[in-house]
């Protein structure tokens, strides 16, 4: 165990030492030949450039189609592939940990996780406690109800039953309505609050676009409402103060973003629904 | 540290309002348990009666047959399913009041256990008592009432007290049918302040506070029916 930990302070730093290589050709004189060599073959992707133990920890809630979610055995999604695009970019293996959403900033804070990309949006609060890169994507939270249903616009939702996934954006938006009379119903899911939208027990469901495009799609008899509730930007979550990880993938993101890498992820799962 | 103390507790108390999810958090675990806490009362007793009767006089076959079953799928099956199963299947498409699904499940699950508690407490009973009730001139159920029961509530007691206390832990997982009780009061405010620490001592220290006073008057309880012993 002991060991294990060294080894992975000692990939840290030579991580550390290729980034400040890598960020900026005009340095990298200065620095020692075999670390440069290192970090140009991280540079170009290769694999076999990092050590075994040279592994980026993803905490995520792979209950969140499509961003995250489990196919067969195996933790895929938009999300999941933009990490591993990543981590490839920054020659690290990447670690997919499955954890309740609830609980992948107190992971990162406690250093069990690297990063974590759970299609979190940016908010004050987990300003508070977490960094956060560059976005990737936009989502927007929706308004899911059953086909027959009266609510036509956000307005609509006062005073009415909304079902939410406790901890998610849809829950902290949703909840403000608590004020003019609504009742929020969070549920540890995003389908068992579309469930009980079906069984008729609440009226609406509020949730990120995506995973409610999968509902509608897979569900009979509801729909998403034209007009959403708010819209926002995803990004990756990071332990407070590592910036050095943070521009790290930063930098990743931008690249992939100009390669068009990042659309044809968004897309290949988007598309796909 | 105490700077940081303080930072916490106000991010997660005072910052929104937050406490208030604690505090109606409680009210509605209270509620919850203590309906559930008569509905299992009831039903464990019924059972109980069916069951030591069938046993004692032979009577009652059919019903007791059926007491069988509802404590083996009862005690066989873990509670989350049953709440589960009752919010989302047995009141399938139906609007209904979930506090109500909560005390459901955890009275019917709870009177399971009472049955099997108040069943050991007149079993415990010599078959003397009954006899000498029986040969006083009182017919069957007034030796029950009269005889066997007060005896038997008195040994039974603390066995009760304990699964009360159980009880009053296991609607924790009422959260899953989304009732905001005070398991998931404190994860509403985690979810939030993604702080663990705050929110999960808060209900932690609430529950056993709960659990240590009613400790207390089900000892005292005991006590005072244990004054006529000797």
């Amino acid at each position: 165990m002991k060991k294990q930990v060294i080894a992975l302070l000692m990939a840290a730093v030579m991580v550390g030492s290729m980034a400040a290589c890598g960020s900026d050709g005009a340095e990298t004189t200065t620095a020692a030949a075999d670390t440069a060599t290192t970090a140009a073959e991280a540079e170009e992707g290769k694999e076999e450039a990092a050590a075994g133990d040279n592994v980026l920890v993803m905490a995520t809630n792979a209950e969140f189609p499509p961003y995250e979610y489990h196919d067969g055995g195996d933790i895929v999604g938009i999300d999941v592939e933009v990490a591993e695009a990543i981590a490839k970019k920054l020659g690290m293996t990447l670690e997919i940990e499955d954890i309740a959403f609830d609980s992948i900033i107190p992971e990162l804070e406690s250093g069990k996780a690297d990063i974590g990309v759970a299609g979190m949006t940016v908010d004050e609060d987990r300003l508070k406690n977490v960094d956060f890169t560059e976005p990737y994507t936009t989502a927007s939270q929706v308004i899911i109800v059953k086909e027959d249903s009266d609510i036509a616009g956000p307005d609509d939702l006062k005073g009415k039953y909304i079902g939410v996934q406790l901890g998610t954006t849809g829950d902290i938006y949703a909840s403000d309505y608590e004020a003019d009379g609504s009742t929020i119903e969070r549920y540890n899911n995003g389908f068992e609050a579309v469930q009980a939208m079906q069984q008729g027990k609440i009226d609406a469901v509020v949730i990120d676009n995506e995973p409610a495009k999968v509902f509608v799609s897979q569900n009979e008899g509801i729909k998403i409402l034209d007009e959403a509730l708010t819209v926002e930007e995803y990004a990756i979550a990071i332990k407070k103060g590592n910036t050095e990880l943070l521009d790290k993938i930063n930098k990743a993101l931008a690249e992939l973003k100009e390669s068009g890498e990042l659309q044809a992820i968004i897309d290949k799962y988007i598309s796909a629904e | 540290m105490s700077e940081k103390f303080r930072a916490d507790f106000y991010q997660n108390f005072i910052e929104d309002d937050r406490w208030k999810y604690i505090v109606n958090g409680l009210g509605n675990t209270i509620k919850i348990t203590l309906f559930a806490v008569l509905l299992g009362i009831a039903l464990g007793f019924l059972v109980a009666i069916i069951r030591s009767t069938f046993e004692k006089t032979g009577k009652l076959k059919l019903l007791n047959l059926l007491c069988r079953v509802y404590l083996t799928v009862i005690r066989g099956t873990p509670v989350l399913i049953q709440l589960l199963l009752i919010y989302f299947v047995v009141f399938g498409s139906v609007r209904i009041d979930k506090s109500l699904v909560a005390i459901l499940a955890f009275g019917i699950n709870s009177g399971a256990y009472v049955a099997e508690i108040f069943r050991s407490g007149i079993m415990s009973i010599d078959n003397g008592q009954l006899e000498a009730g029986r040969s006083l001139g009182f017919n069957y159920s007034q030796t029950m009432i009269y005889i066997i029961m007060p005896q038997a509530f008195k040994n039974v007691l603390p066995a009760l007290g304990n699964e009360f206390i159980v009880l009053l832990k296991e609607t924790s997982v009422a959260g899953y049918i989304a009732i905001q009780d005070l398991t998931k009061g404190a994860d509403i405010i985690r979810s939030r302040t993604y702080s663990a620490f705050m929110p999960l001592m808060a209900a932690a220290v609430i529950y056993l506070v709960m659990v240590m006073i009613f400790t207390y008057f089900v000892q005292r309880l005991e006590r005072r029916l244990r004054s006529s012993d000797h």
